[in-house]
């Protein structure tokens, strides 16, 4: 009540947030990211363009790893969640190509969101998993703005894309911590496309540019891929483990 | 267009602080979004008009800050240009984004009994 006059009117307050709109979907990241850290699970977010070789990348990465001897931290046991808007495609592509896949159709939605992968780790043998790919919908724009909680976020981004895609959609390039250059066995068809040209983009929207030019049909860059896969850290989980443990047994 | 989502979170936030205080209507929201946010304000504003019809919402203004993508070296505190190379020239160093990433609801201006 207005206590200024005592008139009876109502009475405007302002009351200061000062709070990211999205920090439920940032909660919710959070559970997710200590659900994988407890289970040492390294959650990536893979973004790109429709089209920039997402699902190639991942079948060319089951390949090289099922094929691969090495220490146990390289990771031989691979999952993705495939985000769609209308099809199980991309995850049938990856179970053909031995990785645990499991579709997150988002119907008309352009993006995940932590809830949405949440939501998606019930029924699916996620806890088994050394790292789980998180395929995001084909777009550069809207999937930059959610946390899932991945380790890393990695784009991909084909040579036929042009060489000023960064500087176009610098949002997705700045939340980057590994840009895979893909579908360099292409580059003797598109003269003027040069990986330095692209490099320097990088360089305008990355503070720390990484990135690696690979191919998935030839295996040209993947080594490169994998050995940047086994290093990502693996932190312990931010929460006590056992207070968590067993939330979603 | 995941302005449409950003705003149904904001809606729901003004939401659950409008009952905590008992409020029966809300005049104004303030919400700062930067360059680099991924946000579009034009279509934030649209959805918003769109998303409060039959919310606490219906009758509120919104009130958009936007602000500046800022670079600065963290080291000496130097200003890097725009679509410059986003490392220090002087120090070498990657250069550190200052402000312009924000998606932040500042305040609502609500009505209380």
């Amino acid at each position: 009540m207005c206590d200024t006059c005592g008139c009876g009117d109502p009475e405007v307050v302002p009351v200061d947030v000062h709070d990211t709109i999205l920090a439920g979907n940032n909660r919710t990241a959070a559970h997710n990211r200590d659900h994988f850290r407890e289970r040492g699970v390294v959650a990536i977010n893979l973004m790109g363009s429709p089209g920039a070789g997402k699902t190639a990348i991942l079948e060319a990465t089951a390949r090289l790893v099922a094929g691969r001897e090495g220490p146990p931290s390289t990771g031989r046991r691979l999952g993705a969640l495939a985000g769609d808007l209308a099809t199980d495609h991309d995850a049938d592509r990856l179970q053909a190509a031995g990785i645990a896949a499991k579709s997150i159709t988002t119907g008309s939605a352009c993006h995940l969101d932590a809830a949405m992968v949440h939501r998606g780790l019930h029924d699916f043998p996620w806890r088994e998993l050394d790292y789980l790919f998180i395929e995001n919908v084909g777009n550069l724009v809207c999937p930059a703005v959610y946390d899932l909680g991945q380790e890393a976020n990695v784009v991909a981004l084909s040579v036929t894309e042009g060489t000023d895609k960064p500087l176009k959609y610098p949002v997705m390039f700045l939340k980057a911590d590994l840009v895979l250059i893909t579908k360099i066995d292409l580059l003797p068809h598109l003269p003027e496309i040069r990986i330095e040209a692209i490099a320097d983009a990088l360089a305008r929207v990355m503070p720390r540019p990484a990135f690696l030019p690979v191919s998935a049909r030839t295996g040209a860059g993947m080594d490169g891929w994998i050995d940047w896969l086994a290093r990502v850290p693996r932190p312990r989980p931010a929460s006590a483990a056992e207070a968590h443990a067993g939330h979603h047994q | 267009m995941h302005e449409y989502s950003i705003v149904e979170a904001l809606l729901a936030r003004v939401d659950e602080e409008a009952r905590a205080r008992g409020a029966s209507a809300v005049h104004r929201l303030t919400v700062r979004i930067g360059e680099l946010s991924g946000v579009e304000i034009d279509l934030l504003t649209a959805a918003y008009a769109t998303f409060r019809e039959r919310t606490i919402c219906a009758h509120a203004d919104l009130d958009v800050k936007p602000v500046p993508a800022v670079w600065g070296c963290p080291e000496c505190g130097g200003a890097i240009a725009r679509g410059a190379v986003l490392r220090c020239r002087d120090c070498g160093v990657p250069a550190r984004l200052i402000g312009g990433d924000e998606i932040l609801l500042d305040r609502i201006e609500m009505e209380v009994p």
